[in-house]
């Protein structure tokens, strides 16, 4: 689903790079935490997955494409097939959650009646039924998150990316959103999370990919998030 | 839905940044009035030009009894004289770009003096032996006129070749200075234009960031990211063509089509409001033009991936 071959990525020239000859497989359906300090590569790593960067050398294959040979007008439709949450969630202030969903779909071009439809759904899905009409101010952290999440997975996509999605919420409320990413993943979606949350890494055993400085330095199936706590 | 979307977009983005909008229309509103006027003015001169052009020619004036010109040393021109400088006039390469030749003799200038002006002090105290016989030479190409000058100037019993047009050289003048000094301050205004679009744009652009960062994530087309920006521009600048238009067909209708047309200067062809309407599709393509290389320029660097 996503493979790097020896990908580096760096910023400016004569600098560290900020991904080093970084060889990763993510499989359909795995779900994947990578770890690592900060500036350790975890955003570029995302940020290349969404071609918002290009890499300096190597190759980023995303469901089978070579994001290298990809045409520009052909990046929109890339990013239809991957979801993404992040930790300041990017909400439209002044939008009902209603319409924070349904402008996802409505600025790909789907109809009033597929919006109608499938917001719903997605709004069931992440437990906020009922709330539509609440402005984002009116929410809670957590519920915040949750119309993010719903945003990015409303037009199901096969690839959810996920950067810090818990930076910003209490420990409580990142167990409900690591249930609902949890949910997500049962449905077949392939879930990228970078996060510095040990608690929600160790509580999860799931796959954890390990950056420091740009490289790879672990790639465990259940794993943990610092070695030191096995 | 989405050209729904895009006019939705475009109608906040408009009243999110009123001020904005409005100094591009007014900026627009000015610089396209002034390229307008300056087209206008040289319709005018054209029309002056083929209307005058028409009845202007070039007058051979020849030595009448008493003259200080040295040209006329030999006294007043004789007939022998007239008889050649009309060869000339009618053969060979001159006669091929002299249209006719109207010879007027000293009565019928004196003649025309009088109908002219009948009560006059030049009727009442001149005689036709104070009058100059003079050949009247109408040209096909009235340009061809130093040809004809050249030809017949030092003929003997020409006193002065005039070419009548130098009459209209200076009112010529004046009018193609207007029209240059119209375009220079045009240019500087549509660069003027340009850059406050640019500015707007930006702003806009700015302003609704998160929404576009949302729909560049999400996958939206960047046709549909950039469009209402793009439109925005385009909308404020084509509102300031319209009223550039709507201001220079008032201009001819009040100023020059009652005010002049009203004034003594009756016989002259001024411009109407059919030659405004002319010139409007003109000014809306400037309009259009401008803003739509404006947002270009500016759009690719504020929503791009």
């Amino acid at each position: 689903m996503i493979r790097f071959e020896q990908v580096s990525k760096i910023y400016t020239r004569g600098a560290r790079p900020a991904l080093d000859e970084v060889d990763v497989l993510i499989e359909r359906g795995d779900f994947v935490f990578l770890v690592g300090a900060s500036g350790s590569g975890k955003s570029t790593f995302l940020k290349l997955v969404l071609r918002e960067e290009r890499p300096t050398s190597g190759r980023i294959h995303i469901a089978g494409r070579d994001l290298g040979k990809m045409a520009a007008w052909r990046v929109p439709l890339l990013r239809r097939e991957i979801g993404a949450v992040f930790q300041d969630f990017r909400l439209l202030p002044n939008k009902t959650v209603f319409q924070n969903v349904g402008f996802a779909l409505q600025v790909i071009g789907k109809n009033k009646r597929f919006i109608e439809t499938s917001v719903p759904e997605i709004l069931d899905l992440v437990g906020l039924a009922g709330k539509e009409k609440r402005l984002p101010h009116e929410l809670s952290g957590g519920e915040q998150q949750r119309v993010a999440i719903a945003r990015a997975f409303v037009n199901r996509p096969p690839i959810l990316l996920c950067d810090e999605p818990t930076g910003n919420l209490d420990p409580g409320t990142s167990v409900g959103i690591m249930r609902l990413l949890d949910r997500i993943n049962r449905t077949g979606t392939t879930v990228v999370m970078a996060t510095h949350d040990d608690e929600v890494v160790d509580q999860m055993r799931k796959r954890v990919i390990e950056l420091r400085d740009g490289r790879v330095v672990r790639d465990q199936l259940m794993g943990v998030y610092g070695l030191e706590n096995v | 839905m989405r050209l729904r979307f895009v006019l939705s977009e475009v109608w906040q983005g408009l009243r999110r940044n009123t001020t904005m909008a409005l100094s591009v229309i007014i900026v627009t509103l000015v610089s396209l009035a002034f390229v307008g006027a300056a087209i206008l003015l040289q319709i005018q001169v054209g029309k002056l030009k083929d209307d005058w052009y028409d009845r202007v020619e070039v007058s051979i004036f020849l030595c009448p009894d008493s003259s200080l010109s040295p040209a006329c040393d030999h006294g007043p021109v004789t007939a022998a004289q007239e008889d050649a400088i009309e060869r000339v006039l009618t053969t060979g390469a001159i006669g091929e770009i002299v249209e006719h030749v109207d010879y007027e003799s000293k009565e019928e200038a004196w003649q025309n003096l009088v109908e002219r002006d009948p009560d006059g002090i030049f009727a009442q105290q001149l005689t036709a032996n104070d009058m100059q016989p003079s050949f009247r030479v109408k040209l096909y190409d009235p340009e061809q006129f130093a040809l004809v000058a050249d030809a017949t100037r030092d003929l003997s019993g020409v006193e002065e070749v005039m070419d009548q047009r130098e009459v209209f050289g200076t009112l010529f003048q004046v009018l193609n200075r207007a029209t240059l000094l119209a375009a220079s301050l045009a240019i500087v205004m549509l660069v003027a234009a340009m850059l406050l679009i640019t500015t707007t744009i930006r702003l806009s652009a700015l302003s609704r960031r998160r929404e576009t960062t949302i729909m560049r994530m999400v996958g939206s087309s960047k046709t549909l990211i950039q469009l209402p920006f793009m439109l925005e521009g385009v909308i404020a600048a084509t509102t300031g063509a319209v009223l550039s238009i709507v201001g220079l067909w008032l201009g001819v209708r009040y100023l020059v089509q009652d005010w002049l047309t009203s004034s003594n200067l009756t016989w002259v062809d001024y411009i109407d409001q059919a030659d405004v309407l002319r010139v409007a599709p003109w000014l809306l393509l400037v309009g259009f033009g401008l803003s739509a290389i404006a947002s270009l320029v500016t759009l690719g660097k504020y929503t791009s991936a």
